[in-house]
């Protein structure tokens, strides 16, 4: 019975997928071209110094150009026919274990194509200007290549092995970005934490696809998702809650977040482009990737929203409490990943929703990124936002593209972040009964908290009392804010120009959702929703109107001092310390992992080593007690003869007659 | 018929029930291999005899290695055609089966390596063998040959006669042939130790205990023959079985002889605790005698025991085996334990070859087919590892002769790393480490072991390899990890006969180690046979 439905959907899904042809045919080298520019900086090593930072722009560049041209070549076909798979070659070929290394091209792999190469390449334009000062460009560029191909293999893949090749190649990348400037203990410590970090999402992950290759013997998305009926209920709750664990190793999430603020330690481009608008939201993809398995596991959707709405909640509040200009951008981006996070866990209702802000979110975020970059780069990479103060005048491109981000991010009306995050607040609210309630609130709560903790950025940064003319920085030079050259004001515009727009073009008609539906099935739009459809807009516009206000009252209106405040209420206490996450994981997991350590090493030393030691002395004892039978003469070997011979033949006898 | 008729009118009836002899059928293509190896060590004794004394050397290699590569040809050709169950032949004297011709294939191409160390001439000059045995060490007569580029060159035709000695003992379906195969192939041997053209003393020394202690082997074998006549009325393996398998004779005199038999065997085959003879031996005799003796007699030594065990003692093996259980069990703890202090490469490497026969024993009282398959095996990939690993020990040198002291190879690596690391692979091959023929070996032996019920002897297996594993490594770690001293030896460069033997001896091991399949399927090819139905 469930064979047979079994067989149906895959002969449905067969029927959809068809293989990719023409212009299709060479999808893989939207992966090579940055692959072999990663290849040919790293191997060729000082002598591509010169030219190296033109090649890694050019490899992306056209593979963004490409990505284009496969875009508009999937948009001519017809809807039903728009996944299509292209087999590479056969990777893994073992016994049972076959794993093709296969591309699958669909509206939600194309979605991710473009806006990996589109702001990859905006972003490595603008590490031109913001790394030329640096020794080493050539190497950031190589590893911000190696960034692309890995997360082009991510998306691209068409098994979940493949897609753990990407995790795992976007981790190492990552890592290496992130460990950029390793002289410096704070980065190479993030580094570490951040790699630890992953590992435990990482290992989840794992486990999730050896229970879908012990339970249905394959990892191909095709055949997973068409026999994701035959698993039982446990197996599908266990592998939608590794799935999630990956995801929150990934993207930052409750309870793996901790690792993502101290990532802002690498080179901001690094921080705009893997750790904001590309790499962290893999986990997003994944649970988008997967709707089919969470489909079946209403269960394991819960606790993704669940997850969604606490993190959404921590980077709010955290958000408020930091100085650290990177930082606040980390926790807001803690908390948007939430956002999607929680719409990808309203199953059908908000899969699409979730790729939306995922998208307009790149747009906003990869801007006020580099935007921060930008005032770093005019204030000498300073980054305490108390330290700052009335910088509008001096960098006006960057200000009012940092502004454009700001109101796209709060959900100013019109702009790109107002629809995307009031479409996940209404399906929010959607949900019946308690859930609508929680998750409603919670979002609804953390829009206006996103709105206090960005005015607060913006305020202290670009306008009121300018704070740094009294200052140096650490170094001792004073403060000569300047506008960033062209090379990074550019990308930073036609970052701006999609904050404003895309979400206005993804939304309006539903073009995005439409686009989307061949990969993640039709929306679902709720009807027994807690609140009205037309109320929840606009109690989203008051609360955010509230917020901004509130954050005008505190530090626009008035004074700020420079150092911040010692003596201050435990709650904000409770946020400087990341509300507590390092202390959290240092207590259950670090103190005891190093006890348990320190207990075996103990045991290895004393009782292991001892045992070994012991034994070893015995036998060689025992050999030189024994060597002195050897003793060279014939007779006594005779003798030794003659008595193992009587021994077996009497032990012959007494077995035979005994 | 003149004669036949008179008889008929002389004596009448009494002759009619009296059948005449007739010549039993010989099938030749199936002993040609042994008739080619035994002709030729023939003819070596007239070389011996008619050519002048500079010529003999080459015409004497050239012989031999014609000899050794024809009865492989011929091997070989028979292989293609043979019937898969084997035939018995000469009156059911000899059987040529599948194990007898994999036995026969491994002491052919083991022999070619070990002909080509005995051959060398570069590596010690004028060859490692002396030029007049018969001179009495130590006198002025006796240093004055050392420098004496001749050698002895009657070690080929020995060598022959051994190789066809062990070729009849594996294949030989009765127990008075096996002993003739026995001494035949012993007496060779004997001579051969005592033929080293350095330490002459040590290398007499060394055949008088071997002749000693053999003679006193073939008397417990002999015996053991005389009682299971006794027995069953017959030295025919397969009416020894049939008699033990349902009769009411005296068993004393089946498990005595038993006993005594396999005493015999087990002494040539150097199982503890009748191994006292080996490090002596293995340490006296010329390095590549010893590499012969290592590799081949060891081969032809459980090639008897797999025969006579199945052949004649597959029904009471409930009996025996717990007895041959603790002999591996000792052969293996004293191989293992002993080897740990040793302090000469050449003992180390005898008592690692007592270890290895208790792992041998294991594999061969399974009495399965993959027992005797996994046994096969092994004996084939030790041997290599062995000739090869006796031929690199031939190279080590210092100006009185081969350096075998364990501190002489002290920091080996950083004089000549190729000679180190190929004797490295040597020993993990020995230890049985994964991607050498010594991992599939152990792999295959106890994996037979196992599913014959015998897991606590394949535990103490695996224990006694681990601590057998101890010394290999401790020449690794010596090779590598320490500073070599000032006046150590040198590495000669090898001649190009002994070159040949260690690249055939470690690429062999290294193949077998990666794609053990097709020897294993040789191994497996069929059964013993045992009479002519």
């Amino acid at each position: 019975m469930t064979n047979l439905a079994a067989a149906q959907a895959t002969l449905a899904e067969a029927a959809q997928v068809g293989a990719a042809g023409g212009v299709a045919r060479f999808a893989w080298l939207l992966i090579a071209l940055p692959a072999l520019g990663a290849a040919v900086l790293l191997i060729g090593g000082k002598r591509t110094n010169a030219w190296g930072h033109l090649l890694g722009c050019a490899t992306v560049v056209l593979s963004f150009l490409y990505g284009t041209l496969l875009f508009f070549d999937t948009t001519d076909l017809d809807p039903q026919r728009r996944v299509r798979e292209l087999d590479v070659f056969s990777w893994i070929p073992v016994n049972a274990l076959q794993v093709d290394f296969g591309l699958r091209l669909d509206p939600l792999s194309l979605t991710f194509v473009l806006l990996v190469t589109g702001v990859g390449a905006l972003i490595h334009i603008y590490s031109v200007g913001y790394m030329s000062h640096d020794a080493d460009r050539r190497k950031f560029f190589a590893y911000l290549n190696l960034f692309v191909a890995a997360m082009l293999v991510l998306v691209l893949g068409n098994s979940f092995v493949t897609l753990y090749f990407g995790w795992e190649g976007v981790g190492v990348a990552s890592y290496l970005l992130i460990a950029f400037w390793q002289h410096r203990p704070a980065a190479a410590t993030a580094a570490k934490k951040a790699f630890l970090m992953n590992r435990v999402g990482d290992v989840g992950l794992a486990i999730a696809i050896f229970l879908l290759f012990r339970d249905l013997g394959t990892t191909q998305y095709t055949e997973v998702f068409a026999r994701a009926g035959e698993l039982s209920s446990g197996t599908l709750l266990a592998i939608t809650l590794l799935l999630l664990l990956g995801a929150c190793g990934k993207s930052g999430q409750f309870p793996l977040q901790a690792w993502l603020p101290d990532a802002m330690e690498g080179p901001t481009p690094v921080s705009a482009l893997i750790h904001a608008a590309t790499m962290v939201t893999a986990g997003v993809y994944l649970v988008a990737r997967s709707n089919p398995i969470y489909d079946l596991s209403p269960d394991g959707r819960l606790v993704v929203t669940v997850i969604g709405a606490l993190t959404l909640l921590i980077g709010c509040v955290i958000g408020c409490a930091y100085d650290d200009i990177k930082k606040v951008l980390a926790y807001s981006t803690v908390s948007q990943i939430g956002y999607m996070i929680l719409a990808v866990g309203l199953g059908p209702a908000g899969y699409a929703l979730g790729i939306m802000h995922l998208l307009t979110h790149g747009f906003f975020k990869a801007g006020l990124f580099l935007g921060a970059g930008s005032v770093m780069h005019g204030m000498n990479d300073e980054t305490d936002i108390r330290r700052f103060g009335g910088l509008f005048r001096y960098m006006p491109v960057t200000a009012v593209t940092f502004i454009i981000g700001y109101l796209a991010i709060i959900g100013f009306p019109g702009l790109s972040g107002y629809f995307s995050k009031d479409a996940i607040i209404e399906a929010a609210f959607g949900q019946e009964g308690w859930r609508g309630w929680v998750f409603g609130g919670a979002a609804l709560l953390g829009a206006g908290l996103t709105a206090f903790y960005m005015t607060r950025l913006v305020l202290l940064t670009f306008f009121g009392e300018k704070r740094w003319e009294k200052l140096t920085s650490a170094d001792g030079r004073a403060y000569h804010p300047h506008e960033s050259p062209s090379v990074m004001t550019v990308p930073m515009i036609v970052l701006a120009i999609g904050s404003v727009g895309a979400g206005a073009f993804f939304a309006l008609g539903d073009n995005l959702v439409t686009w989307l539906e061949p990969s993640l099935g039709a929306l679902e739009a709720s009807e027994h929703g807690v609140l009205p459809h037309a109320l929840v807009p606009v109690l989203t516009i008051l609360l955010v109107a509230a917020g901004v206000a509130a954050a005008w009252l505190l530090v626009g209106r008035k004074p700020v001092p420079v150092t911040r405040p010692v003596r201050v209420a435990l709650p904000v206490r409770a946020a400087r310390a990341d509300l507590y996450a390092n202390a959290i994981n240092e207590a259950l997991f670090a103190r005891p992992g190093a006890w348990l350590a320190r207990a075996l090493v103990f045991v290895d030393n004393k009782g292991v080593d001892g045992l070994v030691n012991g034994t070893a002395a015995l036998l060689g004892g025992g050999s030189g007690r024994m060597r002195r039978l050897q003793t060279g003469f014939v007779r006594s070997y005779a003798l030794s003869m003659l008595g193992g011979s009587v021994l077996v033949v009497a032990a012959l006898l007494v077995v035979r007659f005994a | 018929m003149t004669v036949l008729e008179a008889a008929h009118t002389s004596l009448g009836g009494f002759l009619a029930q009296v059948t005449p002899i007739q010549a039993p059928e010989i099938d030749y293509a199936a002993i040609l291999p042994m008739l080619i190896v035994l002709g030729a060590a023939c003819v070596g004794v007239l070389f011996e005899a008619f050519l002048p004394r500079y010529q003999r050397w080459s015409w004497q290699v050239a012989l031999t290695l014609l000899t050794l590569v024809g009865a492989g040809l011929a091997l070989v050709v028979y292989l293609r055609d043979n019937p898969q169950q084997g035939v018995v032949t000469l009156a059911g004297v000899l059987s040529v089966d599948r194990p007898a011709l994999f036995l026969w294939g491994t002491l052919l191409v083991l022999a070619f390596g070990a002909v080509l160390l005995i051959a060398d001439r570069s590596v010690e000059p004028g060859g490692a063998f002396v030029s007049h045995a018969a001179v009495r060490p130590g006198t002025i007569q006796d240093r004055a040959q050392a420098a004496r580029l001749g050698m002895q060159t009657e070690v080929f035709p020995l060598t022959l006669f051994a190789l066809g000695g062990m070729m009849v003992f594996c294949a030989s379906n009765n127990l008075l042939t096996m002993f003739i195969a026995l001494e035949v192939l012993s007496l060779p041997l004997y001579l051969m130790c005592g033929l080293a053209r350095r330490r002459r003393l040590l290398s007499q020394e060394a055949a008088v205990k071997y002749f000693l202690l053999g003679a006193f082997a073939s008397a417990f074998f002999l015996y053991g023959v005389a009682l299971l006549y006794g027995y069953a009325n017959s030295v025919r393996l397969r009416d020894i079985a049939e008699a033990a398998a349902g009769t009411n004779r005296s068993d004393t005199l089946l498990y005595a002889g038993l006993g005594l038999l396999v005493v015999g065997l087990l002494f040539k085959a150097s199982v503890g605790p009748f191994h006292a003879w080996t490090p002596d031996v293995y340490q006296g005799a010329p390095t590549p005698v010893t590499a012969f003796m290592a590799a081949c007699t060891k081969v032809a030594a459980f090639g008897g025991i797999l025969r006579v065990l199945t052949g004649a003692f597959q029904a009471t093996s409930w009996e025996w085996r717990g007895v041959l259980w603790g002999v591996a069990i000792v052969s293996m703890i004293i191989g293992a334990v002993l080897g740990l202090t040793q302090t000469d490469i050449k003992r180390m490497i005898a008592y690692s070859s007592v270890a290895h026969a208790g792992f041998l024993l294991v594999g061969s009282i399974a009495l399965t087919g993959e027992g005797l398959s996994g046994t096969l095996f092994y004996l084939l990939a030790y041997g290599f590892t062995t000739v090869a690993a006796f031929g690199v020990v031939s190279l080590v040198r210092t100006a009185d002769g081969e350096a075998t002291h364990l501190s002489q190879w002290a920091g080996l690596a950083k004089r000549s790393p190729l000679v180190a690391g190929v004797f490295t692979f040597l020993l993990l091959a020995l230890a049985g480490i994964p991607l050498t023929s010594g991992f599939i070996g152990k792999f295959v032996v106890f994996s037979a072991a196992l599913k014959d019920g015998m897991a606590p002897l394949v535990v103490v297996a695996l224990l006694a390899s681990a601590v057998a594993a101890f010394f290999y490594l401790r020449v690794v770690v010596l090779m590598y990890f320490s500073e070599p001293s000032p006046e150590g030896p040198t590495v000669s460069v090898p001649g190009s006969f002994t070159m040949v033997a260690i690249t055939l001896g470690t690429v062999i091991t290294f193949v077998l180690g990666v794609w053990p399949a097709f020897v294993l399927d040789w191994a497996g090819a069929g059964g013993f046979a045992f009479s002519t139905t």
